[in-house]
């Protein structure tokens, strides 16, 4: 057969292929380095064994809470809260305040008590219940992952917490009533404990945030 | 039963209540002031308003217990006289027609007038948007807040 015929004649020689091949190796770990930071944010953080993958991956069980009615409805793109687990507009249209708490007779603790009122239709309670301050208002509605995980480590834009605070927030009384919201509301996607988990091993992770075409 | 410490319109008063009792009931029952009103019973629509250390909760959720050792002041102890600015507004421009939201229409007012004393339509909409008016009585309500601004005003001037 005519193929069998048909002599191979190197085109370089071996030394200049090895040369070649090492060039190529370099040049592909370069692109790949500028391709990686073009995709994650690196967030500034005191972080032990930081996994970019481990944490965005972690940063998407984060996001599905912080987008659960029970954690954005009062973090609205508006100065009026949400409400139900449809996050429509509050019924009466309180309006956000400087302080986040309310105006005039609409405080929030006007008719949001220390604790959860028994039964359908009725406010669910806390003893510090407020939106976020006109000043930052850490908005959570609209924001896609990239987005809002680059926001909650600003601390321009998420009240001036560090990675202590942060990691410390995961249990403050207001995040937790998120779980104990009151009759007839439905929980978050998942447990505290679990989200708990997964906020911590984004952080710890090094708080990488998603690709921004990541929805 | 226990027994519960609270100030209301300016009198010292025990009640014996269960601390889980709204505040309204312990008004309404216990205390025998009838002029603040019950309409939803779920914090919607702003008929039970009264001052709780100044600010105008509802009182048909704020349980009593809440209410211990604070200043609680009722649509009765607004005035001496019915003279407070808001309610002489509301009796020149005749503002109720039924009238069974207006004590809870004139405690919100109030802490508006206080937090804002010359309020803009959009201020006085901001305040009184959680106070539900079957009559529609909302254009007077409006009007009404703005002459008791002026009659504050000419209050504290004079």
């Amino acid at each position: 057969m005519k193929f069998l015929k048909f002599r191979r004649t190197p085109l370089i020689s071996q030394r200049n292929a090895t040369l070649l091949s090492v060039l190529i190796f370099c040049g592909a770990v370069a692109l790949s380095a500028f391709r990686t930071t073009d995709h994650l944010v690196t967030i500034h953080f005191k972080t032990e064994n930081k996994d970019s993958i481990e944490s965005v991956k972690a940063f998407m069980d984060v996001y599905t809470v912080l987008m659960s009615p029970r954690c954005m409805n009062c973090h609205p793109a508006g100065d009026v809260p949400l409400q139900g687990d449809d996050s429509h507009l509050h019924a009466m249209g309180p309006k956000r305040g400087a302080d986040g708490k309310g105006v005039y007779a609409m405080k929030c603790m006007n008719c949001h008590q220390p604790t959860n009122t028994p039964g359908l239709h009725t406010p669910p309670g806390n003893p510090n219940w407020h939106l976020p301050p006109a000043d930052m208002k850490m908005v959570f509605q609209g924001k896609t992952p990239h987005e809002l995980a680059k926001q909650l480590v600003d601390k321009s834009k998420n009240g001036n917490k560090d990675t202590k605070q942060l990691l410390e927030h995961a249990h403050d009384s207001l995040v937790l009533a998120g779980w104990d919201p009151g009759e007839g509301r439905t929980l978050p996607p998942m447990s505290h404990k679990d989200f708990v988990k997964a906020w911590n091993t984004w952080i710890k992770k090094g708080a990488y945030a998603p690709a921004p075409t990541t929805n | 039963m226990t027994k519960i410490k609270l100030n209301i319109n300016n009198k010292d008063t025990v009640l014996e209540a269960d601390p889980q009792m709204p505040l309204l009931w312990a008004i309404r029952d216990l205390a025998g002031l009838k002029g603040t009103k019950y309409g939803c019973g779920v914090a919607q629509c702003g008929a039970c308003v009264v001052h709780l250390n100044g600010e105008a909760v509802r009182s048909c959720v704020t349980k009593v217990s809440r209410a211990e050792g604070k200043k609680v002041v009722t649509i009765e102890g607004l005035s001496e006289d019915n003279n407070h600015p808001v309610q002489k507004a509301w009796q020149d421009l005749d503002v109720p027609q039924c009238g069974y939201c207006h004590s809870g229409q004139i405690m919100s007012a109030v802490v508006l007038l206080r937090e804002k004393p010359d309020p803009t339509d959009q201020d006085i909409d901001d305040a009184m948007a959680g106070n539900v008016c079957r009559c529609g009585t909302y254009l007077r309500v409006r009007k009404a807040i703005h002459l008791a601004s002026e009659l504050q005003k000419t209050a504290s001037n004079g």
